[in-house]
């Protein structure tokens, strides 16, 4: 082994990646947000919906829960401009990001709906709550308190994968350091210092979501 | 849709056919050797830390750091650090190799914490009246702790083998031939997009979809009422 490590030539890039990892944990949160959106909606089509409804809510998640979301943006970004739509690299790798969340949000949920019991809605409405109250008071705290740390791992789970858009030109943590190595070709250290940025990004995020949990919804999560 | 139906017949061929169940194979050959190897390891990482010898103190405490590193670093940066380590310690391994090191390595991670939860589901008396009845670690491990705790470990570990399935996708950014790859060179053969690469969705599909409900039909005859 002859190669010698030169992490100086790689050290003034570091703001310039740190910018990356700042677009891939933006790109996460939209994504997230939107698939949050399309969870929802897709909770509430599988358990209040008609038969019809509920046999399309399952077709998209399976779907898309069994289908690599790599071969699914390249759809994507191939199907798109066919039909005359031509989209930014974040814009489509931020659409297929977001129906892909959707499709494991609809699924974490559901499971949330699931662990409100009849009972509880019942008692509310004994006391005389209306619909939004039984909303705020009973079924959000109980939901949050299931959902909380699996919605949490999977928004971790989600700033990782941000990192396949490198492959479409998305300048994000490891698009930048796809740029780097080319200007440099130091490519261990490059990636290696990435690997670290993305760490410390994740990890900071676990302990803002625990604190976050724990002060919202009383939610007791390790950050490690 | 007129084009599509047009490239119908040159698409579907005998070697094109060929060409996809064999990178359909590598797909699942890629994950099938990661998460043997990532059970293996995941499981001697998972008993370590369960040591309580203060001697072996940095070892744990290394194995903690080296989990959490690649449960926290993404597959793609994963793969590329392989490949590029692989370069400079000037290995002449296949680019089929070194992908499947990159899975083995995330596997080893994500599988050593399944199993983890899996031993710490077994109640510590059972560990405990292992200990009085003088068994050794390999002992209490093969006659009471994974008989009980198998069945905990099961469900999540077949979740997270579809998972490693999807990512293995990934591979294909070095050149493995695998079946994402398949859709690039179909596609870059003049192949509509749409045509090739929702032939590769569906073959994901295919491969996923009845491993998911197996996993789901184990879960359910596993979930038998445990006591303690």
């Amino acid at each position: 082994m002859q190669y010698t490590f030169q992490f100086s030539q790689v050290t003034r890039y570091i703001p310039y990646l740190l910018g990356g990892g700042l677009v891939s944990l933006e790109l996460a949160f939209l994504a997230f947000c939107g698939g949050m959106v399309l969870g929802l909606l897709g909770a509430i089509g599988k358990t209040f919906g008609g038969p019809v409804l509920r046999s399309l809510v399952r077709g998209y998640v399976v779907f898309f829960t069994n289908t690599p979301q790599l071969v699914q943006v390249y759809f994507l970004f191939f199907l798109l401009p066919d039909a005359g739509i031509i989209l930014t690299p974040f814009m489509a790798m931020l659409i297929g990001m977001t129906i892909n969340a959707g499709a494991y949000l609809t699924e974490i949920q559901r499971a949330g709906f699931l662990s409100v019991r009849p009972g509880e809605l019942e008692a509310a409405e004994t006391l005389g709550m209306s619909m939004l109250q039984q909303v705020r008071y009973v079924i959000l705290p109980h939901v949050m308190r299931t959902l909380f740390a699996p919605l949490s791992n999977h928004y971790i789970l989600m700033v990782l994968g941000t990192s396949m858009g490198a492959v479409f030109g998305v300048e994000e943590l490891t698009g930048r350091a796809y740029s780097v190595n080319a200007e440099t070709f130091r490519s261990i250290e490059i990636f290696s210092m990435v690997g670290l940025i993305y760490v410390t990004i994740t990890v900071l995020a676990s302990a803002l979501l625990a604190v976050l949990g724990r002060v919202l919804f009383r939610v007791r999560m390790k950050v490690i | 849709m007129g084009h599509l139906l047009a490239q119908l017949p040159s698409f579907f061929t005998y070697y094109n056919a060929l060409f996809l169940v064999s990178a359909l194979a590598s797909t699942f050959a890629l994950t099938a050797i990661g998460c043997g190897v990532g059970l293996i390891l995941g499981f001697v990482i998972a008993v370590l830390r369960r040591t309580q010898a203060r001697a072996a103190a940095p070892l744990r405490l290394s194995l903690i750091v080296l989990v959490e590193l690649f449960r926290r670093i993404p597959f793609l940066v994963t793969l590329l650090l392989v490949f590029y380590g692989a370069q400079v310690a000037g290995l002449n391994v296949s680019l089929f190799a070194i992908a499947s090191t990159s899975v083995c390595l995330i596997a080893t991670a994500y599988i050593s914490e399944i199993v983890r939860a899996g031993l710490d589901s077994v109640h510590p008396n059972q560990w405990d009246s292992a200990a009085v009845s003088n068994f050794t670690l390999l002992q209490t491990l093969r006659l009471v702790v994974v008989p009980q705790a198998w069945l905990v470990m099961l469900p999540p570990a077949f979740a997270f083998f579809l998972l490693f399935l999807k990512d293995s996708a990934l591979a294909s950014q070095i050149g493995v031939v695998e079946l994402t790859y398949a859709g690039k060179v179909l596609n870059n053969r003049g192949f509509s997009p749409v045509l090739s690469f929702g032939t590769i969705l569906v073959l994901y599909f295919a491969l996923s979809y009845p491993l998911m409900r197996l996993g789901q039909r184990m879960e359910v005859s596993l979930a038998r009422p445990r006591h303690h």
